[in-house]
Order: structure tokens, then sequence, then C-alpha cells
């Protein structure tokens, strides 16, 4: 089954596949959970609103995003930033943008959606007596979340929060439909020239278990640490 | 913002000549529900053995169980649909694998895709069937036992009855998963919806007009998804549980 097997090509290719590949993987991931965290938290905020228009705009963003398929949203981002950013800079031509930026921007938008509903989930989980006693101390809504809700529920979702990212991680690997060199993209490449798909592909698919099994197990030992005994 | 809509597009015919766009669209929607049901109907049969499997008492049964939750869960999808369509035809027997290799398409994309987002989503079904099963109070196992069945039994007749109904809330939600990522075929040459739009923007130009019909077109099956669950989770809910809404999950 294995003879035949070429292990060097994956050999000499180890610097492009982690130097270049695994490199965009990482800072993708990075830049997006992020981004995806803050503007997620803004997104939950918004949500819970008693202000039912920003409540309702949220909400809408929320469920578009997550009724439609990744591929989809990360085929709409690559041509519409083109756009958005012509109309941000003013000019009437699409604005020229890489792979990269496109998917650092559609990664950070879409994952926002999911880490809302987390987060969402994780300041419901707050007693309504923890906004009273803040409020009754005088703090104003900012104070209040900065100070006594988000810390609360950021520290209860950690365990979600990082299993999600480790989801993100993973489904970074989708760039390759934009033709981005991410890590899958960077073995693609190297497989198609050497045309050792067997050997590359089984190599991809190590490595990403090996790093997201490692990054669940850490979760789950946190999952213990950080759990506050009630 | 200097984008000329041009809506018509999606009743002109589409360069095959099979019809309109939108035709060449919906018959992409017929495809990704094609994909999705297959692997789901599998995916709800593997799922259910591992989920339940794990559960027993049966340490090797478990830890089995364990690996292969393990494995497919730590691979991207993308990777594991590579891995089906590009590297198991060449581990089969020679015969068996140039019979995969050779056929028709879109057969020869369809059957790994299948099979791909089967063992994919059976991951998660299984997950969902074990939190199910684990959420019973022991007494219920034990009662059971007490009346005399015997451990199969008590499965089939107390555990796993209660155990689907709660956790047909996060069935549905897997449910829509598998047809969400079953665009991620089209890597590998399955012109299902989302496959179509890309091909329909390639050959037409209209880019928005093109992914605007697959974002509805999307949006619309999944209302009627909702829906539909919605009236099967009124009719098989468990009297006297508030409705398992599950704990918050990390997804995509």
């Amino acid at each position: 089954m294995f003879s035949g097997y070429d292990f060097d090509v994956i050999q000499r290719s180890l610097g492009y596949l982690f130097m270049e590949g695994m490199v965009f993987t990482l800072t993708l991931t990075a830049l997006a959970m992020t981004g995806g965290i803050i503007f997620g938290t803004l997104l939950a905020m918004m949500r819970l609103s008693a202000f039912k228009p920003l409540s309702a705009l949220a909400g809408g963003y929320v469920n578009l995003m997550r009724s439609v398929p990744l591929l989809l949203v990360i085929f709409w981002f690559f041509f519409l930033v083109p756009y958005i950013g012509a109309w941000v800079t003013g000019s009437n031509q699409p604005v020229k943008v890489g792979a990269w930026m496109s998917a650092v921007i559609t990664f950070t938008m879409f994952e926002a959606a999911y880490y809302c509903e987390i987060m969402r989930a994780g300041i419901q989980s707050i007693a309504r007596g923890q906004v009273w006693s803040g409020y009754a101390l005088g703090l104003n809504y900012w104070q209040t979340m900065g100070h006594i809700v988000l810390p609360q529920a950021f520290r209860n979702m950690i365990p979600v929060l990082l299993t999600q990212t480790i989801i993100l991680f993973q489904d970074t690997s989708l760039v390759y439909v934009i033709s981005a060199t991410d890590f899958l993209g960077a073995a693609v490449k190297v497989a198609n020239r050497d045309y050792r798909l067997v050997e590359m592909y089984t190599f991809v698919a190590v490595v990403y278990f090996i790093v997201s099994y490692s990054l669940s197990l850490l979760v789950k030992r946190l999952q213990d640490k950080v759990a506050i005994i009630r | 913002m200097g984008y000329n809509w041009h809506w018509r597009v999606l009743f002109e015919t589409e360069p095959g000549g099979t019809g309109s766009y939108l035709h060449y669209l919906i018959v992409g929607l017929g495809w990704t529900l094609a994909t999705a049901l297959a692997a789901w109907v599998l995916a709800l049969a593997i799922g259910s053995i591992v989920g339940t499997v794990r559960t027993t008492r049966i340490t090797w049964l478990v830890r089995l169980g364990n690996l292969y939750v393990e494995i497919f869960r730590n691979v991207p999808l993308i990777v594991q649909m590579f891995l089906w369509f590009f590297v198991v035809p060449e581990l089969l027997p020679t015969a068996l694998g140039d019979w995969v290799k050779q056929m028709p398409p879109p057969w020869g994309s369809y059957l790994p895709a299948v099979m791909c987002l089967a063992i994919f989503t059976s991951v998660r079904v299984a997950e969902q069937v074990r939190a199910g099963i684990n959420s019973l109070p022991r007494g219920q196992r034990m009662a059971g036992i007490a009346n005399g069945l015997t451990e199969t039994q008590a499965y089939r007749y107390v555990i796993l009855p209660q155990a689907f109904r709660i956790i047909l809330p996060p069935l549905t939600s897997e449910f829509m998963n598998v047809i969400k990522n079953s665009s991620v075929a089209l890597t590998i040459g399955l012109l299902e919806l989302t496959g179509r739009a890309r091909a329909m923007q390639e050959f037409s130009f209209r880019v928005f007009e093109a992914f605007t019909a697959a974002t509805v077109i999307y949006l619309l099956t999944n209302l009627i998804v909702v829906l539909a669950m919605r009236a099967l989770e009124k009719k098989v809910r468990v009297p006297g549980l508030i409705a398992a809404s599950g704990a918050v999950q990390a997804g995509h």
C-alpha cells in the first residue's frame, strides 16, 4: 500500500509548506479570531439590546451568515470587497484586493456571527443581579458591561470560544478556492507540480490532525481550570 | 457603488444549453440536496451506532469510538474531501480503484462527496447522540435492568427513544450543516448550488446576481427545513420536559 510512496517530496517542501503555508494559516486564524471575537461581542451586545431595530439588525446579520455556506461567503467577499474598497476610498474603479486581505475580512465577518452566539450565551449566563448592582453603584452601561458582565461572560465561555477557534483554524483551509497559499494551498501546489497527490494530502491531513487534536486537549484541560465552582 | 444590476440574466440561456441560468441553479440545488440527504442518512446511521457505543461499558468499543470521533473531527472537511477523491481510490485494490476513477461525471465526484460528508457528519451526530444519552438520569437504565430487560433491550426500549427525542433540535442544525457543507464538494468537481453559482458568474460575468440568487435559494431551503423540523419537534417532544435547547456549541 505504501510501496512507491515518496516521502522525499514532503521533506523537500517542508520549508515552503510551513514557512509560507502554515504561517499564512496561523496568522489568518489569529487575526480572524481577534477581530471575530471583538466584532462578535459587539454584535452580541446589539442582539441583547432593548432597542429593537438594533437587535433586529444584529440578529439578521448573524442568521444570514449562519444560513449560507462558508464557501459562498468566501466568494461573496472576494468579489464584494473591491467594490466596498472603492466606495470607502471614493474611487470609481473597484479597488484591487489580494486573496490575503479578502480572506482576513471574510473570516472576521463570518466568524463574528458564530462568536456572537457564544458571547450572547455567555452574557445571558450572568445573573441579572450583577447588572443591577452595577447600575446601583452608579456605573453606566459601558462600565457595567466592561467591568462586570463581559469579564465573567468571557471567562465562562473561554472553552467554547477556543473550540470555535479550532474550527476556524480548520475552516481557513477553504481559502484554497480563492487560490491563496495557506497550508493546504501550498500542499496542493507542490502536489500538482510533482504529481504527488497521495503523499501530500495524507501529510496535510496528519498535520492538521496533530495541531487540532493537541489544541482540543489543551482546551479540555483549560475547561477544568477555569470552571467556576458554584 | 458603480455596479449595474442585470437581473434578467437569470432567464438567459446558460452556455450548456440546458435552459435558463435560473434553471441551472435550481438543478444545482437538486444536487446539493441529493448529496446532503444521502450523506445525512448514512451519517445518522453511523453516528447513532458510534454515539451509543461510546456510552456503554465495553472499554475497547468506547476507545474505538473515541478514536473514530477524534480522527474525523480534527481534519478539515476540504482535506477529507481530497482524501476521499484523490487518495482513497489509490489505496483500494487496483481493479476497484480504477472502477471508481472511471466513473462518469458527476458520479465520480458524487460518491466521494457523499462518503466524505457522511463520515464527517456522523462524528457530529455521534457527539449529539452520546450527549443525549448521558443527559438522561442514570435511573432510567437501572429501572430498565431492574425490570428484567437486558442491556440491549434497555437501550432499545428505554434509553434511545428518549435520547433521540431530546436531541432532535441539535440534529436539525446538524442537518442544515450538512446542506451547507455539501458546497465543499465543488472542490472535487461536483456542480452543486455554490459550484453552479460560481460557474454562472464565470460564464455571464454577472457576479452579484449569481451569488445573490444562490444566497436566496439557500435561505429558502433553510426556512423550509426549519419549519418542517419545528413541526416534527412539536410532534415528538417528550411530555413534561422543557424543550432541550442544549448547551451552546461551537460550529460552522
